[in-house]
């Protein structure tokens, strides 16, 4: 009991990390209609801007608490800018001339694009592991049964707290903006949105930042949580975030938040109970599991097929 | 009288200057934290940031320059109208029917040319490193373009069915029980010498049989979903190898695993080897050699299966399937046959190609099936152009090749320092090519279809035209 609730609540803090890359995945392929496989990489460098921004404002204003607290406050914001740039610049240069292309097109440039992303931060930065001090050390404990202690950390709380709140910014966007009924349009039918005055190029960049945004969030936070960062870290969360929006229906964007919470969910459980090298042939199974036998996901829409 | 020119609009330099202003700005914002900025560790571990304004400055400065020669180079052009007349043959055709057999006699004869430049020690750089390395991605190219050009089945695992195949030729060539049986019914030497050439073709099987069962439960998916599940799918098989210490080795591989003799004579210094057989002087430059060969032979075989399954009913079957699934159905063709049949054959080269790898290595791990290499493999079949075999030879030599040449560009060091070094850039340039050649040519180095069926003569389909399917 209390070794599962304790590996409930890592599980969570993982799965929002993947639902927020998730979303990304979710919104482009709603939009469209393309694995953006490079998301995975932009995720991998915003944790990187992040990191060089919160060494940055600790070499200047020093180690204490509320330095510290600034500079994770100061790295979230530009990394999320940062990252935004990134994710608009791929999509204007790697992406928009192949839109409406033949279908293979797009996916080649993204993966070549991914290729890219990652090596330029290997040659830029290094390929070594670059840690961040401990920081927030401290945890609450929650309760303690036989010299067990279910212990929540202020890091944990922390990512829980700012992905619920940036999750429902999110959600008044989409939901109550004329930006997002911009975008709910485009996803429905595109021609139909560019006739009644929808800039759909816009439109569509603005999903990418979007996305690219909330990944800076969860690379942010993977930072935070894991006190580390190296230049392949993109690929293994880029996929697991990849099939918590397959799960969660892909296009759908309670499902992404919805996928990724079970995604981290089984990946701790998993870990904690059967065998944590087997932790990504898991994940890896769920995705073949549910594209073959629940392509819609939990919360998609099944697809029809027409002549 | 004279045609007058009709006249072109002046370059508007103060826009082309914005331009480049913008993008210089948006580089500056990329690029100021994770160039500008280098994170590094001192000696007691401390993490320090060290700013390199100086390369951050030219990265702008390049792009600001950049941005404005395209710019004006576009500018300049904007007005031409190019016209572009159809070939009666297009003239990719011609080069495809001309220039295959002398390619394919050069390649016959390109080690001993080499040998004859660079002496016995400096060929089997060339042989090795650029021909044989060439020629396994060629080949796995054509194998995969039976199920991504022809099938039109997107495949982003193909690598597993390349480890499939390495894996089965290791384990059985280096298993004791293999030995002491194959020992005890046809005498101690004859396995180490011949173990190549009996597992090739178990290789090759075992791969075709999990590309079936691999190939089974996808058979409803389609385009990006299935690249996906293939995906996962090489993971998966990855994981395992690496994580499934008592059957593979692990991390640490399958070392000493035999190497391929000359049909029984081995390549060794030994009174009955190779050298000695043929009364030659023992150098190790002969099996690099006889390896060239077996790979050149493995890739001719692909080409001429792949080329004349394209004309049999299942190849058709195929073409069919990738241009339309429905009316395929429609029409009576059992498309999970077609697609079964696409993914094993597909496999079987790719094991086969597997087996020769773990051959020549000698040592096999699973780093060497990482999904970089999957996605290279798919590169190199996009990039020539989908069901071009020509296509895979010149994106395989440019990709491969022109990698692999970066190695050789020491010389830089001498004008960027002692710490450049070349090959590390080689991935960088890899992904580079990759975006930038689907934006020059999203079809492909060679777009065009030579058709399998025709009435009276035959056309050569552009595919621009052709209507890619829901494979």
């Amino acid at each position: 009991m209390e070794v599962f609730v304790q590996q409930l609540i890592n599980g969570v803090t993982l799965g929002a990390v993947y639902g927020l890359i998730a979303i990304g995945y979710t919104m482009v392929f709603g939009i469209i209609g393309m694995v953006n496989f490079a998301h995975g990489d932009v995720f991998m460098i915003s944790a990187f801007v992040a990191l060089i921004c919160f060494m940055a404002v600790t070499a200047l204003a020093g180690m204490t608490g509320g330095a510290v607290f600034l500079a994770l406050l100061v790295a979230l914001i530009v990394s999320m800018i940062v990252t935004s740039l990134f994710s608009w610049t791929i999509e204007r240069v790697a992406y928009r001339k192949l839109r409406g292309s033949f279908r293979l097109a797009p996916l080649i440039s993204a993966i070549g694009m991914s290729i890219l992303l990652m090596n330029f931060v290997q040659v830029a930065q290094g390929a070594r592991n670059k840690p961040i001090p401990p920081i927030m050390r401290d945890t609450i404990s929650l309760f303690e049964k036989d010299g067990f202690v279910v212990a929540i950390s202020y890091k944990q709380i922390l990512i829980i707290l700012v992905t619920a709140i940036l999750l429902g910014i999110f959600w008044y966007v989409v939901q109550k903006t004329p930006l997002g009924r911009a975008q709910r349009a485009c996803e429905q039918d595109q021609k139909m949105a560019a006739l009644l005055g929808i800039n759909v190029d816009r439109t569509i960049a603005v999903t990418f930042i979007m996305g690219a945004a909330l990944a800076a969030v969860a690379g942010t936070m993977f930072l935070t949580y894991y006190g580390v960062v190296v230049f392949s870290d993109g690929f293994v969360p880029g996929v697991k975030a990849f099939t918590a929006a397959v799960l969660g229906g892909i296009g759908s964007l309670p499902g992404a938040v919805l996928g990724g919470m079970l995604i981290g969910l089984i990946e701790t459980f998993w870990s904690a109970y059967f065998s944590i090298d087997y932790k990504d042939v898991a994940a890896f199974s769920i995705l073949a599991i549910v594209l073959i036998f629940m392509p819609q996901g939990l919360l998609g829409k099944p697809e029809v097929e027409k002549v | 009288m004279m045609m007058e020119a009709p006249a072109r609009e002046p370059v508007n330099f103060a826009g082309l200057l914005k331009d480049a202003a913008f993008a210089a700005a948006i580089a500056f914002g990329l690029f100021s934290l994770m160039l500008g900025l280098k994170t590094d560790q001192t000696l007691n571990n401390q993490m320090v940031l060290v700013p390199r304004p100086g390369l951050l400055a030219a990265v702008v400065g390049l792009v600001f320059v950049g941005r404005f020669l395209i710019g004006y180079w576009q500018a300049v052009n904007a007005g031409k109208i190019t016209k572009r007349k159809a070939p009666a043959t297009p003239l990719a055709l011609k080069i495809e029917k001309y220039g295959t057999a002398a390619f394919v006699g050069f390649l016959f004869v390109y080690p001993m040319m080499v040998l004859g430049t660079a002496g016995p020690s400096g060929a089997i750089k060339w042989i090795d490193n650029l021909g044989i390395q060439i020629l396994i991605y060629i080949m796995l190219g054509w194998g995969l373009n039976i199920v991504v050009g022809l099938a039109g089945l997107l495949d982003l695992g193909y690598v597993a069915f390349y480890a499939v195949g390495a894996y089965s030729y290791a384990l059985l060539a280096t298993s004791e029980p293999v030995r002491e049986f194959m020992a005890g019914v046809v005498g101690p030497t004859f396995w180490p010498l011949w173990a190549f050439w009996i597992c090739l073709p178990v290789a090759g099987i075992l791969a075709a049989f999990w590309g079936v069962l691999l190939g089974f439960p996808v058979l409803r998916l389609r385009g990006d979903y299935l690249a996906i599940v293939t995906l996962a799918f090489g993971e998966i098989i990855r994981l395992v190898l690496i994580n499934w210490v008592e059957f593979s080795g692990g991390y640490a591989g399958i070392s000493s695993i035999p190497r391929p003799s000359f049909f029984g004579v081995p390549f060794n210094a030994t009174e009955s080897g190779f050298a000695a057989t043929f009364g030659l002087e023992f150098t190790p430059i002969y099996r690099t050699i006889f390896l060239f060969y077996v790979i050149l032979i493995l890739a001719l075989i692909t080409a001429v299966v792949s080329t004349r399954l394209r004309r049999l009913p299942v190849g058709r079957a195929w073409e069919a399937l990738r241009e339309d699934e429905i009316a395929c159905r429609s029409l009576g063709i059992n498309t999970v046959n077609t697609k079964l049949t696409a993914f094993a054959i597909g496999a079987m080269f790719g094991g086969f190609a597997g087996a020769f790898f773990a051959a020549r290595q000698g040592f096999i791990s699973p780093e060497s099936f990482v999904f970089l290499e999957s996605a290279q493999i798919l590169a190199i079949v996009v990039l020539g152009g989908m069901g071009s075999l020509l296509g895979v030879v010149i994106a395989s030599i440019l990709l491969v090749g022109g990698v692999e040449l970066l190695r050789e560009l020491d010389f830089l060091k001498a004008y960027f320092g002692d710490n450049f070094d070349p090959a590390q850039y080689r991935m960088l340039i890899f992904g580079a090519c990759m975006v930038l050649m689907m934006l020059w040519k999203p079809r492909g180095l060679i777009s065009v279809r030579e058709p399998s069926v025709f009435l009276k003569e035959k056309k050569a389909v552009s595919s621009d035209l052709v209507k890619e399917g829901h494979g």
